[in-house]
């Protein structure tokens, strides 16, 4: 077993190597494999697997790479993602990759698989549609159509027609992935110096870029080290971070946050890994039935997704309280509609409930974090004289 | 120009709408003592017809937002919504929207909006829409939402699967809600009468719009488009009013026509048209009729738009359909302009250019909009490479007045509007040599 360190370091570049290689060369071992990108925040990995293929997070290109073309494409009152992405394709980043998935979370997501379109980069661009309609007869039927599409595209490539077995297969690698992951959050919540916020995020960023299998062996490697003691405890107090689902800040701003005095014990950062709840069942004759119904009755919450009936600010209400937060951070990144038009209802819940908050936004690649840490240091010392 | 010579130019269809108008915003005034329910909705992909056919009121909010804009009223509303949270680079309609209500719900005619007994929340083509509801839905607890989600046409075509999906949801959510709300059982007999009366309207709107085809054209399809789209897009498609008011229209029009004549301004008839142009975006609405003079001064003629066929892309052969009610329905929502992918959006505006016989295409990018603006710069590009016209690019907000800069703008319209006109020259002079 590989020490910790060596872990995280390889994770570190695993997570943040635009040129997606360990990817690429996966697919070169085998001329029926194939790549498909996908923007956050979740998508059904595992039919991707199933079909031999590789799904990678295109996760944008944050502050390690400088946007030039991609500026040119987007106005300056459009978030800085779809830019980076665009500046990636352009430069060829994602050459090798077959095909594109544009989960439906926002309009600028939606109008970038169209951009991809008219560029004809990858073999096939698709907009992935999500059911707004949460009845199973209703939106599960149309989830499983759009499912169908995917699988019909990668088939057009590769020619594997996938079965009820393979992707049985692949709903129990991602499980134990989902479980791995949690596992990792769980004693994190016991003991959060074991791990810091950064270091959790390489490790599940890096999981957007590998095989599945490669990831799971990381992350039991990782569990392992953690059931020894690591770092000494701080002074700092537990905060959630929430509204940088789609859009990732840059590996400055979460480190600011800790060193502004504050363990970061649930955040939204890589949420498509962790969008699942629980386990999909894995022996099952309809496959795709099972992940529709996980997708209709186990997903998170997220500002992208619609809630009537289930309001988001009660449900992270809810997870501060189950993760024993002491306040909530609102962390946007800037031009963000489904996050910033979340804000008000959910603070105004945070302070129904009692929840200290404070709220800043960014951009992927914001270079500055004086007036970040001052704002965190300022609310976790507040937290720590007077709550 | 005077008051009286303002009046003067006003022709039939205008005083016919405005009744219209008056009327529907009485009516919403007293809905709550004359026990009529009310449903707030959207334009794109809109139920009007279904609406209706139940006795309930619609009410827009992007609607009451571009009202509250033309009104000056719209700074103060937005600041207030940002007051209570909202950050600045969200949608302005929203908060427009929000800060109306908070200051009493006060609606364009100067009476108070009912508030909603029916969240109608048809969710196409923009996703903000939903994050709008959303909210709503918080600022008016216990009223219930009805979630008619519209399919994006991701493939560039409507299929039968998309078509069952909206029409099993209008089955086991949006009507059994509006029984509910409007106590009265769905009669399909009378919504698929009024569907005929849809229909006659939109053979009606399609001939106004297409008359701009003919040079010199008879209409603006931008600024004076946007009063055209008022009734069929709102509140009034499916009526007998409605097919009244686009009977008299295209009357006026094929009157102007017929004499040789241009578009109607605020300023009287346009002399000369030097310039056609299609235009991508919405209208600012803020300081809508000093951008309108920008162009009529430059004797530039809007002869297609894109922000017309938000409400629906008749122009392109779509009609309701009386004999198949909610499929139609289904297919309407599903053919609005912002329901379109980038491709198809690209194609169209292409074949405007084309069949218009435009000089040039302009967008006019709203900061607040997404759904419009997030991938102009790259249709702008296909234009330009696929029709050969000079592109133009401005930036302006729907509702948002600290977003609308005079002179940035005529700036920039003054340099493309003077490159056009050489360009005409250059191509005379072509012409003249061959």
């Amino acid at each position: 077993m590989k020490v910790l360190e060596e872990i995280l370091q390889e994770c570190e570049l695993l997570a943040f190597d635009l040129n997606f290689s360990r990817a690429k060369q996966w697919k070169s071992e085998d001329p029926k494999r194939i790549i498909v990108g996908y923007l956050p925040i979740y998508v059904p990995r595992e039919i991707i697997h199933a079909a031999n293929g590789i799904s990678v997070g295109i996760m944008g290109s944050g502050d390690r790479k400088q946007i030039i073309k991609g500026d040119a494409y987007y106005q300056s009152y459009i978030c800085h993602l779809p830019r980076g992405i665009i500046e990636m394709a352009l430069d060829n980043n994602l050459d090798g990759f077959d095909g594109f998935l544009f989960p439906a979370i926002c309009d600028c997501v939606r109008n970038l698989s169209g951009m991809f379109k008219l560029s004809k980069k990858g073999k096939f661009q698709r907009y992935f549609d999500y059911p707004q309609n949460f009845d199973p007869n209703i939106g599960g039927t149309f989830y499983k159509q759009e499912i169908g599409k995917v699988i019909d595209d990668m088939f057009a490539i590769n020619g594997i027609k996938i079965t009820s077995e393979a992707i049985n297969h692949s709903i129990g690698l991602y499980n134990k992935n989902r479980f791995l992951i949690e596992k990792i959050y769980e004693i994190r919540q016991a003991a959060p110096w074991k791990l810091t916020a950064v270091e959790t995020y390489y490790i599940l960023r890096a999981g957007q870029v590998i095989p599945v299998e490669e990831h799971n062996e990381i992350l039991e490697q990782v569990v392992s080290h953690l059931q020894n003691e690591r770092g000494e405890p701080m002074d700092n107090i537990r905060i959630v971070v929430s509204g940088s689902f789609c859009e990732q800040p840059p590996i400055g701003l979460i480190k600011s946050i800790e060193l502004a005095g504050c363990y970061i014990v649930e955040d939204d950062f890589m949420l498509g890994s962790r969008w699942i709840q629980g386990d999909i069942n894995a022996t099952t004759d309809n496959p795709l039935e099972a992940l529709a119904d996980a997708y209709i009755n186990q997903s998170t919450f997220s500002s992208a997704y619609y809630d009537v009936g289930n309001p988001k600010g009660k449900r992270l209400v809810k997870l501060s309280k189950e993760r024993d937060a002491d306040g909530i951070i609102f962390c946007a990144a800037s031009f963000c509609d489904p996050a910033l038009l979340d804000r008000p209802e959910m603070q105004k819940e945070c302070d129904l409930a009692g929840i200290p908050h404070i709220n800043f936004q960014f951009h992927e690649n914001t270079g500055q974090f004086k007036v970040i840490k001052e704002q965190a240091g300022t609310f976790s010392d507040s937290i720590k004289l007077w709550a | 120009m005077s008051k009286e010579q303002h009046e003067a130019i006003k022709e039939n269809s205008m005083l016919i709408q405005k009744e219209m108008l008056a009327k529907q915003f009485k009516e919403l005034s007293t809905a709550t003592e004359l026990g009529k329910k009310v449903v707030y909705t959207f334009v794109p992909g809109n139920l009007t017809e279904l609406i209706l056919s139940f006795d309930m009121l619609p009410v827009y909010p992007e609607i009451n937002a571009l009202q509250s804009g033309m009104r000056k009223k719209s700074a103060d509303y937005i600041r207030d919504a940002e007051k209570i949270g909202y950050s600045e680079d969200v949608c302005t309609y929203v908060k427009c929207d929000i800060g109306m209500m908070l200051n009493g719900n006060i609606g364009p005619t100067g009476e108070k909006l009912p508030p909603p007994d029916l969240l109608l929340l048809s969710y196409t083509g923009c996703f903000t829409f939903l994050k709008w509801f959303e909210n709503l839905e918080r600022l008016y607890p216990g009223v219930p939402v009805a979630m008619l989600h519209t399919p994006y046409q991701e493939d560039g075509k409507i299929s039968q699967d998309q078509v069952d999906y909206m029409v099993k949801q209008m089955n086991e959510e949006v009507i059994p809600k509006m029984e509910m709300v409007s106590g009265k059982k769905f009669d399909l007999e009378r919504l698929s009468k009024m569907l005929v009366n849809s229909a006659k309207a939109e053979d009606l709107l399609v001939k106004v719009l297409e008359s701009a085809k003919h040079v010199p054209s008879p209409i603006d399809a931008y600024f004076a488009g946007v009063y055209y789209i008022g009734p069929i897009f709102t509140a009034f498609r499916g009526t007998e009013e409605a097919v009244e008011y686009y009977t008299e229209l295209w009357k006026e029009v094929q009157e102007r026509m017929r004499l040789g004549l241009g578009p109607i301004t605020p300023e009287g008839e346009l002399k000369e048209e030097k310039f056609r142009l299609v235009v991508e975006g919405p209208p600012n609405w803020t300081n809508f009729r000093e951008f309108w003079k920008i162009f009529y001064d430059m004797g530039a003629v809007i002869v297609a738009s894109s922000y017309t066929k938000v409400g629906g892309v008749y122009d392109q052969g779509f009609r309701h359909d009386p004999n198949a009610p909610l499929e139609s329905l289904a297919k309407y929502c599903m053919g609005v302009y912002t329901n379109l992918n980038l491709p198809q959006r690209v194609d169209l505006l292409e074949k405007y250019v084309e069949e218009y016989k435009a000089d040039g295409f302009l967008i006019n990018s709203i900061k607040s909009c997404n759904s419009f603006s997030a991938g102009q710069l790259m249709i702008m590009r296909e234009i330009e490479q696929r029709s050969g016209v000079p592109v133009g690019f401005i930036e302006s907000d729907l509702v948002d007045p600290r977003y609308f800069s005079y002179a940035n703008i005529k700036n920039r319209l003054e340099s493309y509007f003077q490159m056009l006109g050489q360009r005409k020259i250059i191509m005379k002079q072509v012409e003249a040599e061959i």
